[in-house]
Protein backbone atom coordinates (compact mmCIF):
# COMPACT_ATOMS: atom_id res chain seq x y z
CA UNK A 1 0.00 0.00 0.00
CA UNK A 2 1.27 3.47 -0.80
CA UNK A 3 1.45 6.21 1.77
CA UNK A 4 0.96 9.93 2.28
CA UNK A 5 3.60 11.95 4.05
CA UNK A 6 2.81 14.79 6.44
CA UNK A 7 5.76 17.08 7.10
CA UNK A 8 5.79 18.86 10.46
CA UNK A 9 7.52 22.11 11.40
CA UNK A 10 10.39 21.66 13.83
CA UNK A 11 8.48 23.26 16.70
CA UNK A 12 5.88 20.47 16.61
CA UNK A 13 8.25 17.55 16.18
CA UNK A 14 8.72 16.93 19.94
CA UNK A 15 4.96 16.24 20.08
CA UNK A 16 5.39 13.53 17.42
CA UNK A 17 8.11 11.60 19.20
CA UNK A 18 10.76 13.67 17.48
CA UNK A 19 9.63 12.73 13.98
CA UNK A 20 9.68 15.33 11.24
CA UNK A 21 7.47 13.29 8.92
CA UNK A 22 4.41 11.26 9.78
CA UNK A 23 3.00 8.81 7.27
CA UNK A 24 -0.36 7.22 6.71
CA UNK A 25 -0.97 4.28 4.39
CA UNK A 26 -3.48 5.01 1.65
CA UNK A 27 -4.73 2.99 -1.29
CA UNK A 28 -6.73 5.88 -2.64
CA UNK A 29 -7.42 9.57 -2.05
CA UNK A 30 -8.21 10.63 1.52
CA UNK A 31 -9.32 13.96 2.86
CA UNK A 32 -6.94 16.18 4.80
CA UNK A 33 -9.22 15.79 7.82
CA UNK A 34 -9.01 12.00 7.73
CA UNK A 35 -5.28 12.19 7.06
CA UNK A 36 -4.73 14.36 10.13
CA UNK A 37 -6.90 11.98 12.17
CA UNK A 38 -4.70 9.09 11.06
CA UNK A 39 -1.28 10.60 11.59
CA UNK A 40 -2.13 12.15 14.97
CA UNK A 41 -3.97 9.12 16.37
CA UNK A 42 -1.00 8.31 18.60
CA UNK A 43 -0.19 11.95 19.34
CA UNK A 44 -3.17 13.56 21.06
CA UNK A 45 -1.36 16.73 22.10
CA UNK A 46 -0.14 17.26 18.54
CA UNK A 47 -3.72 16.83 17.33
CA UNK A 48 -4.87 19.57 19.72
CA UNK A 49 -2.17 21.94 18.51
CA UNK A 50 -3.41 21.63 14.92
CA UNK A 51 -7.18 21.60 15.43
CA UNK A 52 -9.58 22.70 18.15
CA UNK A 53 -12.15 20.43 19.79
CA UNK A 54 -14.69 21.10 17.04
CA UNK A 55 -12.20 19.71 14.54
CA UNK A 56 -11.51 23.07 12.93
CA UNK A 57 -8.00 23.88 11.83
CA UNK A 58 -6.53 26.52 14.14
CA UNK A 59 -6.51 29.95 12.59
CA UNK A 60 -2.77 30.31 12.15
CA UNK A 61 -2.03 26.71 11.21
CA UNK A 62 -1.63 26.32 7.46
CA UNK A 63 -1.77 23.00 5.66
CA UNK A 64 -0.48 22.81 2.10
CA UNK A 65 -1.42 20.21 -0.49
CA UNK A 66 0.37 20.40 -3.81
CA UNK A 67 1.59 23.88 -2.98
CA UNK A 68 -1.84 25.27 -2.15
CA UNK A 69 -3.13 26.10 1.31
CA UNK A 70 -6.18 23.97 1.96
CA UNK A 71 -8.36 26.96 2.88
CA UNK A 72 -8.11 27.92 -0.80
CA UNK A 73 -9.13 24.42 -1.80
CA UNK A 74 -11.82 22.48 0.03
CA UNK A 75 -10.47 22.94 3.53
CA UNK A 76 -10.25 19.75 5.53
CA UNK A 77 -12.32 18.05 2.80
CA UNK A 78 -9.49 18.58 0.31
CA UNK A 79 -8.44 15.23 -1.08
CA UNK A 80 -4.85 14.02 -1.05
CA UNK A 81 -3.64 11.25 -3.31
CA UNK A 82 -1.26 8.47 -2.30
CA UNK A 83 2.31 9.59 -2.90
CA UNK A 84 1.53 13.22 -2.27
CA UNK A 85 3.18 15.21 0.49
CA UNK A 86 1.30 17.48 2.88
CA UNK A 87 3.07 20.34 4.61
CA UNK A 88 2.04 21.76 8.00
CA UNK A 89 3.45 25.27 8.43
CA UNK A 90 2.64 27.90 11.00
CA UNK A 91 1.56 31.16 9.41
CA UNK A 92 3.51 34.37 9.79
CA UNK A 93 1.61 35.95 12.64
CA UNK A 94 2.14 37.58 15.99
CA UNK A 95 4.37 40.30 17.29
CA UNK B 1 0.68 29.06 56.85
CA UNK B 2 0.97 32.42 58.54
CA UNK B 3 4.06 34.04 59.99
CA UNK B 4 6.88 31.62 60.87
CA UNK B 5 9.40 33.38 58.65
CA UNK B 6 12.09 30.77 59.25
CA UNK B 7 9.97 27.89 57.99
CA UNK B 8 8.40 29.38 54.90
CA UNK B 9 9.41 30.69 51.55
CA UNK B 10 7.57 32.34 48.72
CA UNK B 11 6.89 31.62 45.10
CA UNK B 12 5.96 34.30 42.60
CA UNK B 13 4.61 33.38 39.18
CA UNK B 14 4.50 35.96 36.42
CA UNK B 15 2.51 35.24 33.28
CA UNK B 16 3.31 37.45 30.33
CA UNK B 17 2.45 37.86 26.68
CA UNK B 18 5.48 35.73 25.77
CA UNK B 19 5.95 33.23 28.53
CA UNK B 20 6.03 32.49 32.24
CA UNK B 21 8.64 33.47 34.78
CA UNK B 22 8.87 31.93 38.25
CA UNK B 23 10.69 33.31 41.24
CA UNK B 24 11.30 32.09 44.75
CA UNK B 25 12.35 34.00 47.82
CA UNK B 26 12.86 33.46 51.51
CA UNK B 27 12.23 37.06 52.49
CA UNK B 28 10.17 38.65 49.68
CA UNK B 29 13.14 40.95 49.03
CA UNK B 30 15.63 38.81 47.12
CA UNK B 31 14.09 36.74 44.34
CA UNK B 32 15.63 33.96 42.33
CA UNK B 33 14.13 33.63 38.84
CA UNK B 34 13.65 30.88 36.28
CA UNK B 35 12.19 31.35 32.83
CA UNK B 36 10.92 31.95 30.38
CA UNK B 37 8.81 28.84 30.52
CA UNK B 38 6.47 28.37 27.52
CA UNK B 39 8.42 30.95 25.52
CA UNK B 40 6.24 32.67 22.90
CA UNK B 41 3.00 31.53 24.46
CA UNK B 42 0.96 33.93 26.53
CA UNK B 43 0.12 32.98 30.13
CA UNK B 44 -3.12 34.78 31.00
CA UNK B 45 -3.95 32.71 34.09
CA UNK B 46 -2.10 31.07 36.95
CA UNK B 47 -3.28 29.15 39.99
CA UNK B 48 -0.95 28.12 42.79
CA UNK B 49 -2.43 25.29 44.84
CA UNK B 50 -0.66 24.70 48.15
CA UNK B 51 -3.16 22.23 49.54
CA UNK B 52 -2.47 18.55 50.18
CA UNK B 53 1.15 19.12 51.13
CA UNK B 54 2.39 20.06 47.67
CA UNK B 55 2.84 23.16 45.58
CA UNK B 56 1.10 22.76 42.24
CA UNK B 57 1.41 25.60 39.76
CA UNK B 58 -1.29 25.51 37.09
CA UNK B 59 -1.10 27.79 34.09
CA UNK B 60 -3.38 28.70 31.26
CA UNK B 61 -1.18 28.71 28.17
CA UNK B 62 -2.17 30.13 24.82
CA UNK B 63 -0.17 30.09 21.64
CA UNK B 64 -1.33 32.26 18.79
CA UNK B 65 -0.53 29.36 16.50
CA UNK B 66 -1.22 26.24 18.51
CA UNK B 67 -4.13 27.30 20.68
CA UNK B 68 -4.88 27.15 24.39
CA UNK B 69 -4.11 24.51 26.96
CA UNK B 70 -3.63 24.05 30.70
CA UNK B 71 -0.39 22.72 32.14
CA UNK B 72 0.75 22.06 35.68
CA UNK B 73 3.98 21.59 37.56
CA UNK B 74 4.53 20.05 40.97
CA UNK B 75 8.25 20.92 41.09
CA UNK B 76 8.24 24.70 40.73
CA UNK B 77 8.52 24.61 36.98
CA UNK B 78 11.31 22.06 36.55
CA UNK B 79 8.87 19.87 34.63
CA UNK B 80 5.37 20.47 33.22
CA UNK B 81 2.53 18.12 32.41
CA UNK B 82 -0.61 18.48 30.37
CA UNK B 83 -3.30 15.86 29.95
CA UNK B 84 -3.26 14.21 26.52
CA UNK B 85 -6.81 15.22 25.71
CA UNK B 86 -6.57 18.64 27.32
CA UNK B 87 -7.68 19.76 30.76
CA UNK B 88 -10.42 22.03 29.45
CA UNK B 89 -12.28 20.74 26.45
CA UNK B 90 -15.74 21.80 25.36
CA UNK B 91 -18.17 18.88 25.01
CA UNK B 92 -19.07 18.09 21.43
CA UNK B 93 -22.71 19.07 21.79
CA UNK B 94 -21.80 22.67 22.61
CA UNK B 95 -20.15 23.20 19.24
CA UNK B 96 -17.74 25.52 21.04
CA UNK B 97 -13.98 25.63 21.18
CA UNK B 98 -11.82 26.91 24.00
CA UNK B 99 -10.17 30.24 23.21
CA UNK B 100 -8.38 31.17 26.42
CA UNK B 101 -8.27 30.32 30.13
CA UNK B 102 -8.79 33.55 32.04
CA UNK B 103 -8.88 32.26 35.59
CA UNK B 104 -7.60 29.30 37.60
CA UNK B 105 -8.93 29.31 41.14
CA UNK B 106 -8.03 26.64 43.69
CA UNK B 107 -11.00 26.14 46.02
CA UNK B 108 -10.86 26.24 49.82
CA UNK B 109 -8.72 24.09 52.08
CA UNK B 110 -11.83 22.10 53.01
CA UNK B 111 -12.33 21.04 49.39
CA UNK B 112 -8.95 19.58 48.37
CA UNK B 113 -8.59 18.78 44.71
CA UNK B 114 -11.30 21.20 43.66
CA UNK B 115 -10.11 23.84 41.22
CA UNK B 116 -12.29 26.22 39.23
CA UNK B 117 -11.51 27.79 35.89
CA UNK B 118 -13.03 30.68 33.99
CA UNK B 119 -12.69 30.78 30.26
CA UNK B 120 -13.43 32.35 26.93
CA UNK B 121 -15.98 31.84 25.48
CA UNK B 122 -17.83 32.76 28.69
CA UNK B 123 -17.77 29.57 30.73
CA UNK B 124 -16.98 28.22 34.15
CA UNK B 125 -15.32 24.89 34.75
CA UNK B 126 -14.70 22.72 37.78
CA UNK B 127 -12.03 20.13 38.42
CA UNK B 128 -12.04 17.63 41.25
CA UNK B 129 -8.63 16.15 40.46
CA UNK B 130 -6.37 19.07 41.19
CA UNK B 131 -6.78 20.84 37.88
CA UNK B 132 -5.95 17.99 35.54
CA UNK B 133 -9.44 17.63 34.07
CA UNK B 134 -12.26 20.16 34.21
CA UNK B 135 -15.97 19.76 33.62
CA UNK B 136 -18.08 22.47 32.01
CA UNK B 137 -20.60 24.15 34.33
CA UNK B 138 -23.79 23.52 32.42
CA UNK B 139 -25.91 25.83 34.52
CA UNK B 140 -24.02 28.88 33.34
CA UNK B 141 -23.37 27.56 29.85
CA UNK B 142 -27.09 27.00 29.26
CA UNK B 143 -28.14 30.25 30.94
CA UNK B 144 -30.91 32.05 29.00
CA UNK B 145 -28.96 35.30 29.16
CA UNK B 146 -26.04 33.86 27.20
CA UNK B 147 -27.07 35.28 23.83
CA UNK B 148 -27.11 38.77 25.34
CA UNK B 149 -23.69 38.64 26.97
CA UNK B 150 -21.11 40.61 25.05
CA UNK B 151 -17.42 40.75 24.46
CA UNK B 152 -15.10 43.35 25.86
CA UNK B 153 -11.98 44.28 23.95
CA UNK B 154 -10.10 41.36 25.44
CA UNK B 155 -12.79 38.85 24.57
CA UNK B 156 -15.94 37.45 26.17
CA UNK B 157 -14.87 35.61 29.27
CA UNK B 158 -15.67 34.57 32.80
CA UNK B 159 -12.67 36.13 34.50
CA UNK B 160 -13.45 36.09 38.23
CA UNK B 161 -14.62 33.20 40.36
CA UNK B 162 -15.19 33.62 44.09
CA UNK B 163 -16.25 30.55 46.03
CA UNK B 164 -17.44 30.70 49.63
CA UNK B 165 -14.89 28.70 51.62
CA UNK B 166 -17.52 26.74 53.53
CA UNK B 167 -20.89 27.13 51.81
CA UNK B 168 -22.36 26.62 48.37
CA UNK B 169 -22.27 30.22 47.20
CA UNK B 170 -20.27 30.97 44.07
CA UNK B 171 -19.92 34.37 42.44
CA UNK B 172 -18.74 34.70 38.88
CA UNK B 173 -17.89 37.91 37.06
CA UNK B 174 -17.86 38.14 33.31
CA UNK B 175 -17.11 40.78 30.76
CA UNK B 176 -19.51 41.75 29.62
CA UNK B 177 -22.45 40.40 31.53
CA UNK B 178 -21.72 41.39 35.08
CA UNK B 179 -21.85 39.41 38.30
CA UNK B 180 -23.78 36.16 38.54
CA UNK B 181 -24.41 34.27 41.76
CA UNK B 182 -25.13 30.66 42.50
CA UNK B 183 -26.40 29.57 45.90
CA UNK B 184 -26.28 25.88 45.07
CA UNK B 185 -22.66 25.29 44.22
CA UNK B 186 -23.04 26.25 40.58
CA UNK B 187 -26.18 24.45 39.51
CA UNK B 188 -28.24 27.60 38.92
CA UNK B 189 -27.20 31.23 38.40
CA UNK B 190 -28.86 34.62 38.80
CA UNK B 191 -27.51 38.04 37.81
CA UNK B 192 -26.61 40.20 40.81
CA UNK B 193 -25.77 43.73 39.62
CA UNK B 194 -28.27 46.04 41.32
CA UNK B 195 -26.56 49.35 41.97
CA UNK B 196 -23.78 48.86 39.42
CA UNK B 197 -23.92 51.31 36.56
CA UNK B 198 -23.50 50.32 32.94
CA UNK B 199 -23.17 53.84 31.53
CA UNK B 200 -22.35 52.49 28.08
CA UNK B 201 -25.79 50.87 27.66
CA UNK B 202 -29.10 52.52 26.74
CA UNK B 203 -30.46 51.59 30.17
CA UNK B 204 -27.59 52.41 32.52
CA UNK B 205 -29.02 50.21 35.25
CA UNK B 206 -29.76 46.90 33.58
CA UNK B 207 -30.29 43.59 35.35
CA UNK B 208 -27.14 42.34 33.64
CA UNK B 209 -24.69 43.48 31.00
CA UNK B 210 -22.36 45.39 33.26
CA UNK B 211 -18.67 45.37 32.44
CA UNK B 212 -17.26 44.19 35.74
CA UNK B 213 -13.48 43.98 35.68
CA UNK B 214 -12.73 42.10 38.89
CA UNK B 215 -14.46 40.99 42.09
CA UNK B 216 -12.99 39.79 45.38
CA UNK B 217 -14.48 38.67 48.67
CA UNK B 218 -13.81 40.05 52.13
CA UNK B 219 -12.31 37.08 53.94
CA UNK B 220 -13.68 38.13 57.33
CA UNK B 221 -17.22 39.29 56.55
CA UNK B 222 -19.71 36.86 55.08
CA UNK B 223 -21.61 38.31 52.15
CA UNK B 224 -19.23 41.21 51.58
CA UNK B 225 -17.55 41.53 48.22
CA UNK B 226 -15.81 44.31 46.34
CA UNK B 227 -15.94 45.05 42.61
CA UNK B 228 -13.83 47.12 40.27
CA UNK B 229 -15.97 47.93 37.27
CA UNK B 230 -15.48 49.61 33.93
CA UNK B 231 -15.87 52.87 35.78
CA UNK B 232 -17.09 52.36 39.29
CA UNK B 233 -15.77 50.76 42.47
CA UNK B 234 -18.40 49.00 44.56
CA UNK B 235 -19.05 46.99 47.70
CA UNK B 236 -21.85 44.67 48.63
CA UNK B 237 -22.70 43.60 52.18
CA UNK B 238 -25.63 41.39 51.24
CA UNK B 239 -23.99 38.73 49.11
CA UNK B 240 -24.35 40.83 45.94
CA UNK B 241 -28.08 41.50 46.20
CA UNK B 242 -27.14 45.19 46.02
CA UNK B 243 -23.97 47.17 45.44
CA UNK B 244 -22.95 50.63 46.68
CA UNK B 245 -20.23 52.89 45.33
CA UNK B 246 -17.03 53.14 47.36
CA UNK B 247 -15.17 55.16 44.73
CA UNK B 248 -15.15 58.39 46.71
CA UNK B 249 -11.61 59.21 47.74
CA UNK B 250 -10.01 57.47 44.79
CA UNK B 251 -8.35 59.57 42.06
CA UNK B 252 -10.26 57.61 39.42
CA UNK B 253 -12.97 55.00 39.42
CA UNK B 254 -11.58 53.12 36.43
CA UNK B 255 -9.16 50.22 36.70
CA UNK B 256 -8.94 46.49 36.44
CA UNK B 257 -7.60 45.25 39.76
CA UNK B 258 -9.46 44.33 42.94
CA UNK B 259 -7.62 42.56 45.76
CA UNK B 260 -8.70 41.72 49.29
CA UNK B 261 -6.77 40.82 52.40
CA UNK B 262 -6.46 37.09 53.03
CA UNK B 263 -7.82 37.45 56.58
CA UNK B 264 -8.49 41.00 57.73
CA UNK B 265 -11.89 42.65 57.54
CA UNK B 266 -12.31 45.70 55.36
CA UNK B 267 -8.92 45.73 53.63
CA UNK B 268 -8.80 45.90 49.84
CA UNK B 269 -6.49 47.27 47.16
CA UNK B 270 -7.16 48.84 43.76
CA UNK B 271 -4.87 50.33 41.13
CA UNK B 272 -6.77 53.23 39.54
CA UNK B 273 -6.35 54.24 35.93
CA UNK B 274 -7.38 57.68 34.82
CA UNK B 275 -10.34 56.78 32.62
CA UNK B 276 -11.75 54.49 30.01
CA UNK B 277 -10.38 56.78 27.33
CA UNK B 278 -7.04 57.35 29.04
CA UNK B 279 -5.93 54.07 30.48
CA UNK B 280 -2.87 55.30 32.29
CA UNK B 281 -2.18 55.90 35.97
CA UNK B 282 -3.62 59.32 36.90
CA UNK B 283 -1.10 62.00 35.83
CA UNK B 284 1.29 59.19 34.91
CA UNK B 285 1.92 58.52 38.60
CA UNK B 286 1.55 54.84 39.37
CA UNK B 287 0.00 54.15 42.76
CA UNK B 288 -1.87 51.46 44.62
CA UNK B 289 -4.75 52.53 46.83
CA UNK B 290 -5.73 50.61 49.93
CA UNK B 291 -8.75 50.82 52.15
CA UNK B 292 -8.79 49.43 55.67
CA UNK B 293 -12.39 50.38 56.34
CA UNK B 294 -14.22 48.61 53.52
CA UNK B 295 -14.01 51.55 51.15
CA UNK B 296 -14.98 54.48 53.36
CA UNK B 297 -11.49 55.93 52.95
CA UNK B 298 -8.52 55.18 50.72
CA UNK B 299 -4.80 55.58 51.26
CA UNK B 300 -2.48 56.25 48.32
CA UNK B 301 0.57 53.93 48.33
CA UNK B 302 3.48 54.69 46.05
CA UNK B 303 6.65 54.16 48.04
CA UNK B 304 9.08 52.44 45.70
CA UNK B 305 6.94 52.92 42.59
CA UNK B 306 8.26 54.88 39.62
CA UNK B 307 7.15 58.30 38.52
CA UNK B 308 6.20 58.83 34.90
CA UNK B 309 4.61 55.42 34.37
CA UNK B 310 2.20 55.18 31.46
CA UNK B 311 1.52 51.47 31.42
CA UNK B 312 -1.68 49.97 32.76
CA UNK B 313 -2.10 47.05 35.13
CA UNK B 314 -4.42 44.32 33.92
CA UNK B 315 -7.10 42.59 35.99
CA UNK B 316 -5.12 39.51 36.94
CA UNK B 317 -1.71 41.13 36.96
CA UNK B 318 -2.00 41.66 40.71
CA UNK B 319 -2.36 39.45 43.74
CA UNK B 320 -1.79 39.08 47.45
CA UNK B 321 -0.11 36.27 49.34
CA UNK B 322 -1.28 34.79 52.64
CA UNK B 323 1.68 35.72 54.82
CA UNK B 324 1.59 38.07 57.81
CA UNK B 325 1.85 40.86 56.91
CA UNK B 326 0.31 40.12 53.54
CA UNK B 327 2.39 40.62 50.42
CA UNK B 328 1.03 42.64 47.52
CA UNK B 329 2.31 42.10 43.99
CA UNK B 330 1.51 43.56 40.59
CA UNK B 331 2.94 43.83 37.11
CA UNK B 332 2.53 46.36 34.31
CA UNK B 333 2.09 46.11 30.59
CA UNK B 334 5.58 47.56 30.47
CA UNK B 335 6.98 44.37 31.97
CA UNK B 336 7.83 45.55 35.46
CA UNK B 337 6.72 43.61 38.54
CA UNK B 338 6.55 45.21 41.96
CA UNK B 339 6.32 43.43 45.30
CA UNK B 340 5.48 44.68 48.75
CA UNK B 341 6.08 42.63 51.89
CA UNK B 342 4.17 45.10 54.04
CA UNK B 343 0.69 45.26 52.52
CA UNK B 344 1.62 47.99 50.07
CA UNK B 345 3.52 50.29 52.43
CA UNK B 346 6.70 49.91 50.40
CA UNK B 347 7.17 48.40 46.96
CA UNK B 348 10.26 47.03 45.33
CA UNK B 349 10.68 46.38 41.61
CA UNK B 350 11.61 42.72 41.47
CA UNK B 351 11.97 42.42 37.70
CA UNK B 352 11.73 44.76 34.74
CA UNK B 353 11.60 44.64 30.94
CA UNK B 354 9.54 41.47 30.70
CA UNK B 355 6.84 41.25 28.02
CA UNK B 356 3.41 42.63 28.98
CA UNK B 357 2.45 41.18 32.35
CA UNK B 358 -0.92 39.43 32.13
CA UNK B 359 -1.10 37.53 35.41
CA UNK B 360 0.73 37.51 38.74
CA UNK B 361 0.23 35.00 41.53
CA UNK B 362 2.19 34.49 44.74
CA UNK B 363 2.00 31.95 47.51
CA UNK B 364 3.64 30.96 50.74
CA UNK B 365 5.19 27.55 50.39
CA UNK B 366 6.61 25.25 53.03
CA UNK B 367 10.30 24.67 53.47
CA UNK B 368 13.47 26.56 52.77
Amino acid sequence: MREIRVVLPSVLQPLAGGQSVLTAPADGPVTVGKLLDAVTSDFAVLARRLRDETGALRRFVNVYVGGDEVRRLQGLETEVAPGQEVLVIQSVAGG
Amino acid sequence: MVGMATAESFVLAIGTKKGLWLATSKDRQQWSFTGPHFLMSEIPSIGIDTREGRTRIMVGVRSEHWGPTVAHSDDLGATWSEPEQGAVRFPEDTGAALERIWQIYPDAEARPGVVWAGAEPISVWKSTDGGEHFELNRGLWDHPHRSEWGAGYGGAAAHSIVVHPAGDTVHVAMSTGGVYRSLDGGTSWEPRNRGISAYFMPDPNPEFGQCVHKIAADAAVDGRLYAQNHHGVYRTDDNADSWDSIAEGLPADFGFVMLTHPRREGTAWVIPLKADGERIPPDGELAVHRTDDAGSTWQRLSNGLPTGEYNSVLRDAACVDTAEPAGVYFGTRGGSVYASADEGGTFQEVVSHLPDVLCVRAAVIAGA
